[in-house]
């Protein structure tokens, strides 16, 4: 049966639910533990990504540098990856940095609708010669159509594979399975998905995927994200397994990497709470659960309206300062 | 005075148009590089003498203007900076390209006549300075500054988008300079909905011996100040402090020029270099009157 490359963006995507501030302890044991499950790429850094430190959308407990050269001592066979959105993160100051500290895989980002500003991300990380792809997220604010647009274009800039993410868990199967047929139609590089689990979908969309064409998955321990959290990891592994497709992971030390995750890394295992549910139908990206929380608490306003309300005005990934605009307009109301 | 336009994408037919409203210039020639861009037939139709030929034109026609305007990228001018140097034109570079010294107009109008290239650093520059220009003027110890722009996608066009990183490098410079902090980060966010959005930023910033009482009331004073030349800028959420950080947001609305209302951003770079422009031939016209008078 087909291949599926499994991308683990725990130590990244894990980072929204705890505020951005894992320590240099927690990322090696982790490292490790994947490390020695033979996942074959190790996502790390701040939730947003590389250079995505700041008030805006929180102050990283490590700076990049630190946590690139933790993850770089305890990965080996493992891929060491990053995530980098270009209008928070450049090359100058933090993508050819990263390089340097070793990175092999940079997952070049942006808004669905925004390829183009990918550009000379992509084209710089071919020129330093690692494997570089391109990264839609919030793909749900697009029909399958225009997000294959956006996709052509990363692949023209180099992109060596195109992953599709459901930021906001808002995805049905169908919607899925008809983006990543789309792409795998026109393509002539993999395609990839990346679930959240909003509306408990994330296991079932990441499996329509695979089995619509898709040949990159991601997902997490324990489904260490933001929210509801991300694809669990060792639930996907383990269901690809049955169904047949290879991922190379040793599935006992899957689960113990999962279990190590648990013990060292969350506060609390995702779930699916009230809020997890609206901002999944309101279609607002799941890392905005916490700064919403925040807010609403200091405003004195319902956090559901402030979720509906950003999703009426669809509001994108990176638009954190937006959340505080709403609340204080709804103060007033 | 006659100026000339180096650009014919969304920011140099915008500045075209404000240009065309001005008592003090007159626009010698609108200069793009493709015969089939929109800009070039827009300002055919308004009956502005255009080329396609680049900076050549202004090379072999140097009487055509004494103020050049660079709408085009910052790699170009990087290559067009060195000419109309020694062509002795003032320039206006509304690229990031961060060569000149930057300028905006309610902190250094005055001051920056005196150097021959000038840099508009960049629209968030231009919308969140004069913030941070009321901040140090409030009297607090600034520790730090975070700005996170977004703006409408449709109103950033090719040369912006590939321009990213020099937007975020020469933003974050400028604040580090006027603010004389070391350490700043700048954000921008393209949001694609519809209908579009207005262009809005919003200031962070972590300071020492805050009075926001009068904070807030400088920044009264200087948003007026900046809506002598940008008529759509409008403090949005007045200072508050969230998770001890101090935030402003600020929302700019375009005079709908060449691209509708929401591409504030266009027009507050153009407003600010408008501004410049002005006072440059009215100085320029003073010295004049007083030659012939002496």
């Amino acid at each position: 049966m087909r291949a599926i490359l499994i991308s683990d963006p725990t130590l990244r995507d894990g980072n929204h639910a705890v505020k951005h501030q894992l320590n240099a302890n927690q990322i090696a044991k982790y490292c490790i533990a994947a490390e020695s499950a033979g996942i074959p790429i190790v996502e790390v850094g701040h939730g947003n990504g590389i250079g995505a430190s700041s008030l805006q959308l929180g102050i990283a407990k490590l700076t990049d540098n630190e946590i690139l050269s933790i993850a770089r001592t305890h990965l080996k066979k493992s891929r060491l990856g990053i995530h980098i959105i270009p209008g928070f993160a450049t090359i100058e100051k933090d993508l050819c940095p990263a390089i340097d500290k070793g990175v092999d895989v940079v997952r070049v980002a942006s808004h669905c609708s925004e390829a183009d500003i990918t550009e000379r991300h992509i084209q710089f990380v071919r020129i330093r010669e690692k494997i570089v792809y391109g990264v839609l997220m919030m793909a749900h604010m697009l029909s399958s159509k225009e997000l294959l647009i956006q996709a052509v274009k990363m692949e023209a800039y180099g992109a060596e594979g195109i992953i599709f993410m459901d930021s906001a868990g808002n995805f049905l199967p169908e919607d899925v399975i008809e983006r990543v047929k789309i792409l795998v139609d026109h393509l002539s590089i993999p395609v990839g998905f990346h679930a959240h689990n909003n509306l408990g979908l994330a296991i079932a969309n990441s499996l329509a995927a695979v089995e619509a064409g898709a040949s990159i998955l991601d997902g997490c321990a324990r489904g260490f994200g933001a929210g509801a959290g991300n694809t669990q990891l060792e639930v996907l592994v383990g269901v690809l397994e049955r169904k047949g497709y290879q991922t190379g992971i040793d599935f006992y030390k899957m689960l113990d990497a999962s279990d190590i995750a648990e013990q060292e890394l969350l506060q609390e295992i995702p779930s699916i709470k009230s809020l997890s549910i609206i901002s999944g139908l309101a279609g607002v990206f799941s890392g905005f659960l916490q700064p919403v929380l925040r807010i609403a608490k200091e405003f004195n306003v319902d956090p559901r309206d402030i979720f509906i309300e950003l999703g009426r005005r669809r509001i994108i990934a990176g638009q954190e300062d937006i959340i505080i605009e709403v609340a204080s307009d709804l103060a007033k109301k | 005075m006659k100026v000339a336009i180096l650009g014919s994408g969304n920011i140099g037919t915008d500045l075209l148009i404000k240009i065309l409203r001005s008592p003090y210039l007159e626009c010698g020639v609108f200069i793009g590089r493709n015969p089939l861009s929109i800009g070039i037939k827009k300002a055919r139709q308004l009956g502005v003498n255009t080329s396609i030929s680049g900076i050549d034109y202004i090379q072999k026609n140097s009487d055509c203007c004494e103020i050049v305007f660079d709408a085009t990228s910052a790699a170009a001018h990087f290559i067009h900076a060195p000419i109309l140097k020694n062509l002795d034109k003032f320039t206006i570079d509304l690229t990031p390209a961060k060569i000149g010294e930057m300028c905006v107009p309610i902190i250094n109008l005055d001051h920056i006549l005196l150097f021959k290239n000038v840099n508009m650093i960049t629209c968030g520059g231009q919308a969140t300075l004069p913030i941070i220009y009321a901040l140090s003027a409030s009297g607090v110890k600034i520790q730090y500054i975070e700005i996170v722009s977004s703006i409408a996608s449709s109103s950033a066009g090719p040369a912006t988008r590939v321009n990213l990183d020099e937007y975020i490098h020469t933003t974050e410079q400028a604040i580090k300079s006027f603010a004389g902090i070391s350490n700043a980060k700048a954000i921008l966010n393209l949001n694609p909905a519809l209908p579009c959005i207005d262009m809005q930023t919003t200031i962070f910033a972590e300071v020492k011996n805050l009075d926001i009482n009068k904070f807030t009331k400088t920044t009264e004073e200087i948003e007026k100040k900046v809506q002598s030349y940008v008529p759509g800028y409008k403090i949005l959420l007045n200072p508050l402090i969230e998770n001890k950080r101090i935030i402003v947001i600020v929302q700019v609305k375009g005079q709908g020029d060449y691209l509708p209302d929401y591409a504030g951003n266009l027009d507050i770079i153009n407003c600010a270099a408008l501004a410049i422009a002005e006072k440059y031939a009215i100085s320029r016209l003073n010295k004049e009157i007083q030659c012939e008078q002496s």
